[in-house]
């Protein structure tokens, strides 16, 4: 896969005396969905953290982009195009659509020749509008503070942030958990949008309906080790199951 | 299912969330906006009303004698309470902020008497004076903020000790007594003001200049706009735009919103919180030297009565005690109704000792409202996402 945006080799973060992963590689070519499926405690929060900066791997190496990389810090992963949307999506949600996909890298403007310097918060609110727009997400009040957006909406402005600072990698920590059906499949919508784009998504979920309906190729992972990667047309649920429980490994994976 | 369903129910879903409310929830929650404003009307018309009834017409409250007096009586609170504004949004709180204004008071006195009787000018003695109190004050913003930010002790517990280090420093410095013997000019710098004016014949209005009147003349004399009424205006306009239109201001509300989310979006929460308490001190030190210059002396006792007074202005004002949300002109709001009540109840021939029955349940009626609003919007408190 000589196409592959991210590589991962022989990757394996230690805890004390547990092997939280366990010798991982795998790859993630451009405009591929990819699902990282696995009980809890498989290790699969692990695996993406130590990708996203967050943990740094005792052992192996990450290939970003044909370069090997090594992340002091989230802001390090983030400043190469790595965004990783957790669960808690890491929004401020006092602040509105606008503050919030510029948090932290707000846009100024310099007043009286330059003495001051105040938030341009029409700009960003401009530039937010038409990022929300290209991803076809519709969010009636932008100047509200994000609380009173629904769980769905909170999501697409996490995602909208990351295309806004243009994602090259987006990894997704289960991001339809606590949402209703339909804003489910609005998220699913945003993914496909995503690849559509060319962004490649790593998926972490264990709702196999998820994984099913959007990847292209899934990873089964069992007490820190990749058990089975598979095509997603390829393969089915009770078959994925099966890895989930150690019921099945490939070794060759 | 199509993209135009998906936006449909994405459209839907957010208008059962966030935009159609029952008429009763739309009064209730514009309610909960303006009525602090409200109050502060409603408290205004009670006291113009009930003073002239209850004085048999001899004292009228809506005077601009005594709007001026109400607007030097806020200052101290509303000092102290600006910084608190900052320290409070950004869910933190700033216990210290009595006893910095006592430094600042007796640190810009002994720093003004020896620069005078070293015998520099006036005016060059004042400014020693200021920066000694802001350099003071911001020493003691700089320790909280390092303790709080670099290790981590929550701000209640660090705030209280330094309050009680700060104490300590501000009673040793002054040897237990009143700074006194500072030059008597300094008087003006503390009391002149902008405008006086003198109502009916042999009167008029003086700007910039102090008339140099007597007896019945100096009896009837309005002084309107004192400098530190002026100083203390240029602060608040200063802490809005620092609030609402800066970068700083935004983290501000970004670190008492959601902590984590700051730090994980880059914002240089440290250097932020380290800021926010040097700020919240700073303000102090401001009120602690010009307290000095009003009084003509400097005081180790005159900041810590007015440490609750302020939060109490603070969360009356609309400030959340959560954090993440609060405005600086709430802030105003909330010391001007503690002051208007003060006056007014002295001036109905109420025992002075009532306003802190009321003070005290208007803070707790103020923060019922906030609730209630969150109720009505189904806020969720301290970041929780979902």
């Amino acid at each position: 896969m000589s196409d592959a945006l991210l590589s991962v080799r022989n990757l394996t973060k230690i805890f004390g005396g547990l092997v939280a992963v366990n010798d991982v590689s795998f790859d993630v070519a451009r405009g591929e969905v990819v699902g990282l499926l696995g009980d809890n405690g498989a290790g699969k929060s692990t695996l993406i953290k130590c990708i996203s900066g967050v943990h740094s791997a005792e052992d192996g190496e990450i290939i970003f982009d044909n370069g090997a990389v090594r992340f002091a810090s989230p802001m390090d992963a983030r400043r190469v195009g790595i965004e990783t949307i957790y669960q808690d999506l890491a929004l401020a949600n006092n602040l509105d659509v606008g503050a919030n996909i510029f948090l932290g890298r707000e846009v100024k403007t310099r007043r009286l020749g330059g003495l001051v310097q105040t938030l341009d918060d029409k700009h960003m609110r401009e530039q937010s509008r038409q990022t929300l727009d290209s991803l076809h997400i519709r969010i009636p009040a932008l100047t509200e503070p994000i609380e009173k957006l629904s769980g769905g909406q909170r999501q697409a402005v996490a995602i909208a942030r990351a295309v806004y600072w243009d994602a090259r990698l987006m990894i997704m920590d289960e991001p339809t958990n606590n949402l209703g059906v339909p804003e489910q499949h609005k998220v699913l919508e945003l993914i496909r949008m995503l690849k559509g784009r060319g962004v490649p998504v790593i998926l972490i979920t264990h709702v196999m309906p998820d994984a099913l309906a959007v990847t292209d190729r899934i990873i089964v992972m069992h007490r820190g080790r990749k058990v089975a990667e598979k095509i997603t047309a390829r393969t089915n649920a009770e078959e994925l199951v099966q890895y989930m429980v150690g019921a099945r490994e490939d070794v060759a994976a | 299912m199509t993209e135009r369903a998906s936006r449909l129910t994405l459209t839907r879903a957010s208008a059962a969330h966030a935009g159609v409310r029952t008429r009763a929830q739309r009064v209730a929650l514009f309610f909960s906006r303006v009525w602090a404003w409200a109050f502060l009307g409603l408290l205004v018309l009670f006291f113009v009303i009930s003073v002239p009834l209850t004085t048999g017409g001899s004292v009228n409250f809506l005077t601009i004698r005594n709007s001026q007096n109400i607007l030097v009586a806020i200052i101290p609170v509303l000092l102290l309470g600006l910084g608190q504004t900052f320290v409070i949004i950004a869910a933190g709180i700033d216990l210290s902020v009595g006893w910095v204004m006592s430094l600042a008071s007796v640190l810009s006195a002994l720093a003004l008497r020896a620069a005078f009787n070293a015998g520099a000018p006036l005016f060059p003695s004042v400014l020693i004076g200021l920066i000694a109190a802001l350099a003071g004050a911001a020493t003691v913003g700089l320790v909280n903020g390092v303790i709080i930010a670099k290790l981590k002790v929550p701000a209640f517990i660090v705030t209280l000790g330094t309050s009680f280090i700060v104490r300590g420093i501000a009673y040793l410095m002054s040897e237990n007594t009143t700074v006194i013997g500072l030059p008597s000019g300094i008087r003006a710098y503390g009391n002149d003001a902008l405008l006086y004016y003198i109502p009916g014949q042999g009167g008029g209005l003086y700007f910039l200049q102090r008339p140099e009147v007597s007896g019945e003349l100096l009896r009837r004399m309005d002084i309107i706009l004192p400098y530190p009424v002026v100083v203390t205006a240029f602060v608040v306009a200063w802490a809005i735009f620092l609030l609402h239109r800066t970068q700083f201001g935004r983290h501000t509300y970004a670190i008492g919103g959601n902590m984590d989310a700051a730090v994980r979006s880059g914002i240089p929460v440290d250097r932020r919180i380290i800021s926010i308490y040097i700020l919240s001190a700073g303000t102090s030190g401001i009120a602690g030297f010009l307290s000095t210059l009003r009084f003509t002396a400097g005081s180790a006792v005159i900041g810590d009565p007015l440490l609750l007074s302020s939060i109490a202005a603070v969360i009356i004002g609309g400030v959340s005690m959560f954090g993440g949300a609060g405005t600086v002109i709430g802030t105003v709001i909330g010391a001007l109704i503690i002051a208007v009540l003060t006056t007014g109840l002295v001036m109905l021939n109420v025992d002075a000792f009532w306003q802190f029955i009321v003070v005290g349940t208007v803070v707790i009626v103020a923060v019922l409202i906030d609730q209630s609003r969150d109720l009505i919007i189904g806020r969720t408190r301290g970041g929780a996402a979902q």
